[in-house]
């Protein structure tokens, strides 16, 4: 049962500001992942609420005590790091207690809480073994069951899948989760895969250059991206956005796309308010264009569509799926098809593209409209 | 193809093989020397096998001729330098490897300037340190003891046993000791139960470096001791210099192996560890 709470936590390491006042707030049991880019501020973040890097400014709460003065000892946090931090001298099932010894708990009880870890894991053939006779899968394992251990208020993760092949992180992941699901306690885990992030948070606290771009769950960081920031970082191919400004005539709310007078998008559906002349930045995501009309008609909310001319440039086969690459008046527009479908390149072109989901971002002020 | 392959291996071979009678003859002759009787030095080849083997020399070299004070031995100052050398090496060595952990896994302000003053120390020539070395000595008290060398060289070899922990224990992951520290171990716990049982690599390399240091130190000896407290490479000076009408070459080659034996022992037995020692430190740093 814990809680955390960061409060406007700020942090230099000498004369470049690494956190720029963060402030957080999760519940009991919540699985936050800090998403960002390398060099956002993400592990800084976490070191600091483990203690293991001193903040310049601000509060670090767990469970409604302060605890920026204390050893990361004293914090009762388990730390799954990156390289997975085995020490290289101790077999495994002396890596797995060394922290219970080091609190001085009766060897009964270190034996019953090794007992429960060993067959949580399955990893009883291995606890004789010293870290390099393992395998990366089970290093993780391993570090794992190092932090499971003990038990504590919040588990904290770096990047700990990001060693491992592609087929093992997937596997992984769905550990971790089923993890959280079963033992229902508070998690902060950092990653840059936002896949990760999508699957396992429970909240997203998205970073970039110290500062926390969006904090939300993961469907509203999807979905209502408070940024350009966030809208190019999460999604894969990311969001389009085409440049382009507003026109308000009467009831008419339309939008034209640059180096075009002529044909425009109706936005009238749009609820958010917008004034006459805004430059904005329309974002589609690519899988929120269709190919066909009728697609378009069955899986769009109150046939809420705009019908846009293109021209085909590029085709990337990426196996269950399509990536195609079209010209719209100038712009670039990405779109994500089924890899069944026919497009045949340099040759003109409509696209419909569902409404209902597009995000308006003002030019200058990078926020969402 | 072939041929041309052999011709470069027999002249690779042919070259080697002349380094190795270049480097390997003085060791020859002191040896023969060492086990021939002074007639035969006198009248036979310098390279020729001794007709007899003959210990007298080194039975001499060791315990002496049984003439009273004027003679000279390396018995006592064999293990008088035993005596130095232990001590110097494991406090140096101990402390440089604290060091090296201190300023690479507990990084304070200061750190790195306090890793440069080290560096810089191990660029000060003996002859630098001597006179103001003297004055320390005699202010504590210590100047012709072995306590005296023992803080020469446990201090002069400070720079150098740093650098070498600081180099290797960079290159291991701070993870592990973050995990320590999270987990609940403090300073000394995790350098004696998570650092130091994986550090024979670099502490082979340091150990084999300071001993012979050490041991093969003389003017730090003939500076600052004399007389009985002498170590072996100063007692083995005065033995050739002061043999005063007769040279005893046989006496003085025995004398001269002995001296040089115990740094030799330790290369065959760790030899392989120096040279694993010497790379390992370096792939990361």
């Amino acid at each position: 049962m814990a809680t955390l709470k960061i409060k406007n936590l700020e942090k230099k390491f000498n004369q470049t500001e690494v956190l720029k006042g963060i402030n957080l707030e999760i519940n009991d049991g919540d699985f936050l992942v800090l998403l960002g880019p390398s060099g956002c501020g993400k592990s800084t973040l976490l070191n600091t609420i483990a203690g293991l890097e001193n903040s310049d400014n601000g509060e670090i709460i767990i469970d409604s005590q302060k605890v920026n003065d204390m050893e990361p000892s004293e914090r009762d946090i388990a730390f799954v790091f990156q390289s997975y931090a085995l020490y290289p001298a101790m077999n495994v099932e002396e890596n797995i207690v060394f922290g219970l010894k080091q609190r001085k708990i009766s060897k009964d009880k270190i034996n019953e809480s090794l007992n429960r870890i060993v067959e949580l894991l399955k990893i009883t053939e291995l606890l004789k073994r010293k870290p390099a006779q393992l395998s990366g899968g089970q290093r993780q394992r391993v570090a794992m069951g190092r932090a499971l251990v003990r038990d504590p208020k919040i588990f904290l993760f770096d990047e700990p899948l990001s060693n491992l092949d592609a087929k093992l992180r997937i596997e992984m992941r769905r550990e971790i989760k089923k993890l959280h699901k079963n033992f229902k306690t508070t998690m902060v885990y950092v990653t840059h895969d936002q896949t990760e992030a999508m699957s396992l948070g429970t909240k997203i606290a998205i970073m970039n250059n110290g500062k926390i771009e969006q904090f939300d769950t993961p469907n509203n960081i999807y979905n209502k991206p408070n940024s350009i920031f966030v809208a190019d970082f999460v999604g894969s191919p990311s969001m389009n956005f085409i440049s382009g400004y507003i026109k308000k005539d009467e009831n008419v709310i339309s939008f034209f796309p640059d180096n075009e007078k002529q044909k425009s998008i109706n936005l009238n559906s749009i609820k958010t308010k917008v004034n006459n002349s805004d430059e904005i930045l329309l974002g589609i995501r690519p899988e929120h264009i269709f190919l066909k009309k009728e697609h378009a008609v069955r899986v769009t909310k109150d046939h809420n569509f705009a019908e846009i001319e293109v021209h085909p440039e590029l085709h990337e086969y990426i196996g269950h799926e399509q990536i195609v690459t079209f010209n719209y008046y100038g712009q670039e527009i990405l779109g994500k098809f089924s890899s069944s479908i026919n497009i045949e390149i340099d040759k003109k072109m409509t696209l419909f593209v569902d409404l209902n989901s597009v995000s308006l971002f003002d030019k200058e002020t990078k926020r969402r409209i | 193809m072939l041929n041309k392959i052999n011709f470069s291996r027999i002249f690779l071979f042919l070259i080697l093989g002349l380094f190795v009678f270049y480097y390997i003859t003085p060791l020859y002759v002191m040896i023969v020397t060492s086990l021939k009787s002074m007639n035969e030095i006198r009248e036979g080849n310098l390279f020729s096998l001794p007709s007899t083997i003959n210990f007298d020399a080194w039975k001499i070299a060791w315990g002496g001729r049984g003439e009273g004070t004027s003679d000279t031995f390396l018995k006592p100052y064999f293990f008088n330098s035993l005596k130095i050398t232990i001590p110097a090496l494991i406090i140096s060595t101990l402390l440089g490897a604290i060091n090296g952990y201190a300023l690479t896994k507990w990084k304070f302000k200061g750190a790195n300037l306090i890793f440069l003053l080290f560096l810089f120390g191990t660029f000060i020539p003996y002859q630098a340190i001597l006179l103001p070395m003297a004055r320390t000595l005699g202010f504590l008290g210590i100047s012709n003891s072995p306590i005296g060398l023992i803080l020469v060289h446990s201090v002069y070899g400070l720079g150098f046993t740093t650098l070498f922990f600081r180099n290797y224990y960079v290159s291991i992951s701070d993870e592990i000791v973050n995990a320590a520290k999270v987990d609940g171990a403090g300073f000394f716990k995790i350098f004696f139960t998570i650092l130091l049982p994986i550090s024979l690599p670099i502490l082979v390399v340091t150990i084999i470096f300071q001993f012979t240091q050490i041991w093969n130190d003389f003017l730090f000896g003939v500076t600052f001791s004399f007389g009985e407290h002498a170590p072996i490479q100063v007692a083995l000076n005065n033995m050739v210099l002061t043999s005063a009408s007769v040279k005893y070459y046989n006496v003085d080659m025995a004398a001269a192996i002995m001296a040089a034996l115990p740094t030799l022992v330790i290369y065959i037995l760790a030899g392989n560890y120096f040279i694993k020692g010497l790379t390992a430190g370096s792939v990361k740093g």
